[in-house]
């Protein structure tokens, strides 16, 4: 059961607008359909009560919102965050991204959101009414007479299963209780990987990226890639954005993005919940985050305001790279 | 038909200050490395940005070598400690992604060093050699 209600973040919403704290509210508004809700700047206490959606496909991270947002904004924005997405907020504080005194941050409690694939897995297609009870769904679809219910915890997103905190490290206001760092299995899978051979992790990458459309919805979801000028919008680069023509420029793709948020992701697993391909992209961020974890000690990043990330730091004794396959080699 | 026998293409990025002055060194001292090396020279081993080492391999290379300063020596006073995080964790990721670990290698090369750069090159073009064709990190599109 979500522990927060969409009753609960109206009344928030609607007292800090009408009380003058807050000229702007993040939310969520209805989409096309029930699961493909749509995050939205509401301003108007009508618009709100009518238009304000929260239910358990409200996964998007506001934080990289924000950075848009605020820039030519006048007051301050109320913005509601789940545990995971203070840690983006944070990183993204930590990177000058937007101005903190521009945003009042609501943490709100998280139980894990819901995945529509895994919900289309269990009710079929057609999904045209999808309605909430406590934490049941009840999901009609066109071509089943019955509704078919589902409990959200067996439909939660990757992310969610391995929770690595419900620990809000940002907020002005938390409603409800805070949580705490969870000890989560988030690396198993990559520890299953790499305990593969070579040619089995070929075989398996290879089978997962050449799925890839290059919508970069990855690219442009994730809070780390707030570049205004992408290396992948550079006509020049050969690597535009375009189709992949082949295996490698998917390849080329996917190292170079997990690349350049290596040190600063900090697992909010958005990559993973807006692929339409459902590429585990969480696999290739996540190995790094193991990588940096084991040769320069644990960080995560979003953690504290300020912290430096490991790749722009350095110590005189790091692992040499020709090292790094002895030490995951003991690990395996 | 003769069969032509196969020759790795090797690129090997070297440092301004000391790789680059050391590949010098091995043609002043007559020391042999393979021809197959293909030297560009960077103002420094940070430099060298792994989208790089990529495009190497997208244009047909099927070794990938990174010869900076030793640590504590760069012209630049840290570039390379950054390389070496950065390195670290990208050969780490293409040996994740299933590409075999001795394509790309980063060695430390000073000025004074002809004789290790020769021998580097030797060893690694072997290695390159005896795991045969890129294939895994080719773009067909780029071959003649």
């Amino acid at each position: 059961m979500q522990k927060v209600s969409r009753e609960i973040l109206v009344d928030k919403a609607i007292s800090l607008l009408n009380q003058g704290v807050v000229k702007a509210v993040f939310g969520w508004r209805k989409g096309e359909f029930d699961y493909d809700v749509t995050p939205a700047v509401f301003t108007t206490e009508k618009d709100i009560k009518e238009n304000f959606v929260f239910n358990g496909f409200c996964g998007a991270n506001f934080s990289k919102y924000l950075v848009a947002k605020t820039v030519n904004f006048d007051g301050k924005i109320l913005v509601f965050l789940k545990s995971c997405d203070t840690y983006s907020f944070n990183q993204l504080l930590t990177e000058h991204r937007f101005d903190r005194e521009k945003v009042y941050a609501v943490g709100i409690p998280c139980d894990g959101m819901a995945d529509i694939s895994k919900v289309k897995e269990i009710a079929g297609d057609g999904v045209s009414k999808i309605d909430f009870e406590g934490d049941m769904m009840k999901v009609t679809t066109l071509y089943q007479d019955e509704p078919v219910e589902i409990k959200l915890g067996d439909v939660l997103l990757e992310r969610c299963y391995n929770c690595k905190s419900k620990k809000h490290v940002a907020y002005d206001e938390l409603i409800g209780e805070d949580g705490e760092v969870l000890d989560s299995n988030r690396f198993d899978e990559v520890a299953k990987l790499e305990a593969m051979t070579p040619d089995e992790r070929f075989a398996f990458w290879q089978g997962e990226l050449s799925k890839c459309l290059r919508c970069n919805a990855c690219r442009d979801v994730c809070p780390a890639c707030t570049c205004e000028k992408c290396v992948f919008d550079n006509p020049n680069s050969g690597v535009e954005n375009k189709a992949a023509a082949n295996s490698f420029e998917e390849k080329m793709f996917h190292i170079i993005r997990a690349f350049h948020v290596a040190g600063r992701c900090t697992d909010c697993g958005e990559c993973s919940r807006v692929c339409p391909q459902n590429i585990p992209l969480h696999l290739l961020n996540r190995k790094f985050i193991k990588d940096i974890n084991q040769f320069y000690g644990e960080y995560q990043a979003g953690e504290q305001v300020g912290s430096r990330a490991p790749l722009v730091n350095y110590t005189t004794e790091d692992v040499e790279p020709c090292d790094v396959f002895k030490g995951g080699e003991e690990n395996a | 038909m003769q069969v032509e026998e196969y020759k790795p293409l090797i690129v090997a990025f070297c440092c301004n200050w000391c790789s680059y002055a050391g590949a010098d060194l091995a043609g002043n001292n007559r020391l042999n490395y393979p021809a197959d090396v293909k030297i560009i020279r960077v103002p420094c081993s940070c430099r060298v940005n792994p989208m790089f080492i990529l495009r190497a391999f997208q244009r047909g290379a099927d070794g990938v070598i990174l010869c900076g300063c030793h640590p504590g020596d760069c012209h630049y006073t840290s570039g390379n400690y950054y390389t070496r995080r950065r390195m670290a964790l990208l050969f780490s990721m293409l040996d994740y992604l299933g590409i075999e670990r001795e394509r790309t290698r980063v060695e430390w090369v000073s000025a004074a060093e002809g004789a290790k750069f020769a021998a580097t090159m030797n060893d690694f073009a072997q290695k390159v050699a005896s795991l045969g064709k890129n294939k895994r990190l080719e773009d067909l599109r780029c071959k003649k």
